[in-house]
């Protein structure tokens, strides 16, 4: 008869109207923000450097400055300047590093690339700003933050990766090898 | 006051044999909502009735081709998210094998299963919001599109939780994927793929005997088989014409042959057969998630020698078959760490080469269920 596959489809939206009720698989909508985020604890959104010693951000800050991730980077958007020392030789660390925020695309292959662990994922959000220049220009001070940061948002991943640096201290410390082709 | 009573006045109705009308030419987007995106279709109707349409694009257009010419072959591997932004994860994974096919990487065992799962999740959630646009564009406003987003939210779940994104995956890598799985992420898709059946009997129970649907979908747009052959349309639309072509079968590339699937196909080439194909197809990928759940082994999941590695000058063309058709890219290697040539053969672009052949003769509301029915995605028709 006609009409009897509408009815039965009538049927399924009933159900799943009324369902909706008693069942949480058939409403799954959060009330963002007043009932919390559905962000987890393996999202990743933008990159973020990351030092050692809470008391001294600057002084243990892992990058080097090697540049490799400014190289890799697919949409070009890290900046880094070295730091000189008084002599003019390089200081083995990043005068300038900044990452512009509205161009960065999340895509973690500076995290790969890096061999000193020093740069890693954030899963920070709403980082929306009235200032659209200046405010989604991250600069090296915004973009620190220390290791036991990493360790909450991501605590797996920074357990292997404190790992690895112990098992790397052990040894003398690796030349960084050229960057992947 | 006059009483004057108002008479129906007399009209003269044209038997439309000595009607003469002009030709009405309609440009249909590119900010239509019927049209996925912007893409624009230069209508020409006779009253309702399409005579020619001519579909324009690259609207979207970002250079992808040129862009990946000019980083390194890792540094495109997040562009090709962004071409079929619905299915990162067969996007991430034809780049990879193009590229291993020109390099000669191998791929650990482990990782070719959880490249097969990945593959056939994104199919899954991929068939199942094209349903559910498809019948938002028959006019069902949103009620099936909302149950297939629904359950497609539990399969961005689990990309999230392996890859940290939901879409923009990135997660595949030359010689393997990025990072193993984390611990529970099996039992969940398990879970997952469990639940999934449920869904489609209660989608097909709500979409495929619907009277509605069925006197809009069926014989409209048809595609014959000689023509989708000659128009190298493939994908879904090709085997809803009824011709036996899926690369899994035919390439069988990754371990496709290890499973044990059937391949759907149509026998009229309607729009009701490129719908319905898709549902069935949902039954497959289950059928093949089961078995892959069951039997991925334990092992590691990328070759730490494949980072480091300098193709010499050849040539390569990888393929797989993606939820909408094959997905191909062709690398042309001089040796240096980028790409001399990169192309993209995609699915979408090429199956609406035929849209105008499928519209002909039918309704300008037709026009918009075809173009619905062909699933395309204009980050990949534009690249």
């Amino acid at each position: 008869m006609l009409g009897i596959g509408i009815l039965k489809g009538m049927v399924v939206t009933a159900k799943n109207f009324f369902g909706s009720f008693v069942n949480k698989r058939l409403l799954p909508t959060i009330q963002y923000p007043e009932a919390g985020n559905s962000v987890t604890l393996f999202s990743r959104n933008i990159p973020f450097l990351v030092y050692d010693n809470d008391e001294d951000p600057l002084g243990t800050m892992r990058c080097v400055a090697c540049k490799i991730c400014e190289k890799e980077c697919p949409p070009q958007c890290i900046y880094i300047v070295m730091e000189k020392d008084a002599n003019g030789k390089p200081a083995k660390r990043p005068k300038v590093f900044d990452i512009d925020i509205s161009v960065c695309m999340g895509c973690q292959i500076c995290v790969e690339v890096c061999p000193f662990e020093s740069i890693k994922m954030d899963s920070t959000f709403e980082l929306s700003t009235p200032d659209r220049f200046e405010g989604l220009l991250l600069k090296r001070e915004h973009l620190l933050k220390s290791n036991t940061y990493f360790h909450k948002i991501h605590p797996d991943e920074a357990q292997e990766v404190d790992d690895r640096l112990a098992a790397k201290q052990k040894k003398p410390a690796p030349t960084p090898s050229t960057p992947a082709a | 006051m006059s009483t004057e009573t108002i008479a129906p006045r007399e009209y003269q109705i044209y038997s439309g044999d000595d009607l003469r009308t002009n030709v009405l030419e309609i440009s249909m987007g590119p900010q239509h909502p019927s049209t996925h995106g912007v893409f624009r279709m230069d209508v020409s109707l006779d009253g309702e009735t399409v005579v020619k349409l001519k579909p324009v694009f690259g609207y979207l257009h970002r250079n992808h081709e040129k862009i990946a010419e000019t980083t390194s072959y890792l540094g495109s591997m997040p562009y090709t998210d962004r071409l079929d932004y619905f299915c990162s994860m067969t996007n991430n994974w034809a780049y990879a094998l193009a590229v291993e096919k020109m390099a000669g990487l191998a791929v650990p065992e482990r990782a070719e299963y959880i490249r097969v799962i990945m593959a056939e999740l994104t199919r899954l959630q991929n068939h199942a919001s094209l349903v559910g646009f498809l019948t938002n564009d028959l006019g069902a406003s949103g009620t099936p599109l909302l149950y297939a987003i629904r359950e497609r939210e539990h399969i961005l779940d689990l990309f999230e939780w392996a890859s940290g994104a939901r879409m923009m995956c990135n997660y595949m890598r030359f010689g393997g994927v990025r990072n193993d799985l984390p611990s529970g992420w099996l039992a969940q898709c398990k879970k997952v793929v469990d639940d999934f059946p449920a869904f489609m009997d209660e989608f097909e129970t709500l979409l495929t005997g619907n009277e509605i649907i069925l006197s809009r979908c069926q014989n409209v747009g048809v595609l014959p088989r000689d023509l989708a052959i000659n128009a190298s349309i493939t994908g879904p639309c090709l085997r809803a014409s009824g011709v036996d072509y899926d690369l899994r079968k035919v390439d069988k590339y990754g371990i496709y042959d290890r499973f044990d699937f059937k391949v759907p196909l149509g026998s009229v080439g309607d729009c009701y057969d490129r719908f319905m194909i898709r549902l069935l197809e949902m039954r497959e990928s289950v059928k093949i998630l089961k078995q892959a759940l069951a039997t991925i082994p334990e092992g590691p999941v990328n070759d730490s020698k494949a980072r480091n590695f300098r193709p010499k000058p050849a040539e390569a063309y990888g393929r797989i078959e993606g939820p909408k058709g094959e997905l191909g890219f062709y690398l042309v290697s001089d040796g240096t760490p980028k790409p001399h040539r990169y192309h993209v053969r995609p699915p979408s672009f090429i199956n609406l080469t035929v849209l105008e052949d499928m519209c002909l003769g039918q309704k300008i509301a037709d026009a918009v269920i075809v173009l619905g029915s062909i699933d395309i995605v204009l980050g990949e028709v534009d690249r």
